[in-house]
């Protein structure tokens, strides 16, 4: 790929109304730093439908620029669909590098952008910065579930492509909207979308777990001893304001869905608070919790592994602590 | 139906420790299994066959000859026949890469099989890379339409109806043949193998591809070199400092110091 310019683009992933995913605004606070380094601008590229409040938002938040591919096509995430559009935008402009969000959408989206581009892409990026000598990205990136990291650099190829974590990089502080906005009139053949949605299942709208985007965490392990034990959990999530979380024991024992698995085999989670009640902290889960800025572990054997990354631990019976720790919480807020 | 499932063989996760004096990754001594997702693709195709006896399921990997553990595994599960691409040229290969040596792999077992393949099936991702990208960049390679996150996938009249794990929820996802789709963990437990497959495993031949064998490869793309992305380096994460243990006369008295602590942390 060619590159025309030395700007940074940020992927900017809708809902179906047409409002901006948090990702998309959160990366602009790298970007920013990244494109500075580069010496180019930095865009934000909106795909949806609708899509009037995220350009705005966009903009507020930063960006010197706004590109905008709006159509019907476009409302639900579809790989053609998406992949066409964003290669035909980078072969029009040849950006230097691109963040994604690492969302279940962008990692199926970057991957095969990388591939149609023939360019590298670097997944489920934690840290980012400038190699001051080359001027190359440098990605960081956790493997081996969190046990190593890796730091990578796409040298001889462009666009530099690299997914990113959500809840990495806090949104920027919103300011005056003063991007230029580029609208695109961009759309792809219905016969050239392959997938089709037939059906969409949503979570029951008290049962919707938004753990990748919640703040604070309360997760159940084996600990809690049954699908019962979920109600003190459930309880201190609620007085906080927080989602239940769950390790692999408790979902495999069917004590709770699947849709509350914080893991290796589940979501990868980084909120401001998690508080682990009964979870041993086997590497799988820890793979999945470890980056949350405050971690508490509340476990009854103080040689859970769980412990190794707490900042704050109670070694004893969770029902006895949980229902107390409520307690206080509702207290406070009277 | 045939169905292609692409499988790794990867360090079991469990079992990494981390040298203390050299901060590095222990390997030595590690068990490998197959990729737990490429499990799940694996299970994918098998129940697919359970409704349908007449599917064949083909398993390809790529990697050094110990490999072959993985694929013997696979036959002893469900898979009908097995292929390793395996030769120095393909060692330290990112995903780019990596992908597009599978994509000629899978034109060569095409051909060996006289049949192609309706459905590709990978793991999201495996469980030492973590990348969940060599999926997608096969799907690109092949020009197939990809579906990933797949739960379940059921045959239809014109495709596949993959049960998909979405941000909110599930989606059915209606995708045209020939396809990649990418498992991640069912609601349901894989399958072990019996006896008998296990020994038929054993003695099962498994077909080597090497560059040679792959017509019209271009090297250029494939190995070390052949990689647009270069890791610069490793290190172990640091690890935290210890953290404070609260432990008050009562529990009471705990869970209020814990709030004080949480509080003064501002995260509550």
């Amino acid at each position: 790929m060619e590159t025309k310019s030395k700007d940074l683009w940020v992927f900017l992933e809708t809902n179906e109304d047409g409002t901006a995913q948090n990702i998309g605004i959160e990366l602009l606070n790298p970007g920013r730093r990244l494109a500075d380094k580069q010496g180019g601008k930095l865009v934000s590229v909106v795909v949806g439908f609708h899509t009037d409040a995220s350009v705005k938002e966009a903009s507020a938040h930063g960006a010197d620029r706004v590109i905008v591919v709006d159509g019907a096509e476009f409302q639900r995430y579809t790989t053609d669909a998406y992949v066409t559009a964003l290669a035909h935008l980078i072969e029009k402009y040849g950006p230097t590098s691109m963040l994604i969000g690492a969302t279940p959408n962008g990692r199926d989206l970057g991957p095969r952008l990388s591939s149609r581009l023939g360019t590298g892409l670097t997944a489920d990026c934690t840290a980012l910065d400038i190699d001051d000598e080359t001027g190359n990205i440098v990605w960081t990136r956790p493997a081996f579930g969190g046990n190593l990291m890796a730091v990578i650099m796409c040298p001889d190829h462009r666009p530099q492509l690299g997914t990113v974590r959500p809840g990495v990089f806090k949104k920027p502080e919103p300011g005056e909207a003063k991007a230029e906005v580029v609208k695109e009139d961009f759309h792809v053949p219905a016969d050239q979308i392959r997938t089709k949605v037939l059906k969409t299942i949503r979570e029951a709208a008290g049962e919707l777990v938004d753990l990748e985007g919640a703040d604070i965490i309360v997760s159940g392990g084996r600990g809690v001893g049954g699908p019962d034990g979920f109600k003190v959990v459930q309880d201190l999530a609620d007085a906080l304001g927080g989602t239940v979380g769950a390790s692999r024991a408790a979902v495999d024992e069917g004590w709770i869905s699947h849709s509350h698995q914080v893991g290796q085999t589940g979501k990868t989670v980084a909120p401001k608070l998690y508080i682990a009640c009964g979870i041993s902290g086997a590497i799988q889960h820890l793979a999945g919790m470890s980056s949350s800025d405050v971690i508490v572990a509340i476990n009854k054997d103080f040689d859970a592994p769980i412990f190794g990354v707490a900042d704050y631990g109670f070694v004893g019976n969770l029902f006895e602590l949980v229902p107390a720790l409520t307690a206080e919480i509702k207290k406070a807020k009277g | 139906m045939n169905i292609l499932v692409c499988v790794k063989q990867v360090p079991d996760t469990n079992e990494i420790k981390i040298d203390p004096v050299t901060n590095t990754l222990v390997r030595e001594g590690v068990p490998s299994i197959v990729n737990p997702f490429d499990g799940y693709a694996l299970e994918a195709a098998a129940r697919i066959k359970d409704k349908d006896p007449d599917t064949r399921i083909v398993v390809l990997s790529m990697g050094p000859k110990q490999a072959e553990a993985a694929l013997r595994e696979c036959l002893a599960i469900a898979a009908d026949k097995a292929y390793l691409a395996t030769d120095r040229a393909f060692g330290g290969s990112d995903t780019l890469a990596t992908s597009y040596i599978l994509s000629r792999a899978i034109k060569k077992v095409e051909e060996l099989e006289g049949a192609k393949f309706d459905a590709i099936f990978c793991g999201k991702q495996a469980i030492d890379g973590d990348t969940a990208q060599v999926g997608p960049e096969l799907a690109e390679h092949l020009n197939y339409p990809q579906v990933t996150y797949g739960l379940e996938a059921a045959v239809a009249s014109d495709g596949l109806h993959v049960l998909r794990e979405a941000e909110d929820g599930n989606e059915v996802i209606g995708v045209q043949f020939p396809c990649v789709v990418t498992f991640t963990k069912p609601s349901f437990d894989p399958r072990f193998p019996t006896i008998k497959r296990k020994m038929a495993a054993r003695k099962a031949q498994i077909t080597a591809l090497t560059a040679a064998d792959l017509t019209g490869i271009d090297l250029t793309r494939a190995g070390l070199k052949g990689s647009p992305t270069k890791v610069k380096r490793t290190f172990v994460p640091p690890r935290k400092q210890a953290g404070v243990v609260v432990k008050e006369e009562t529990v009471e008295a705990s869970a209020h110091r814990l709030f004080e602590l949480l509080s003064k942390a501002h995260v509550i």
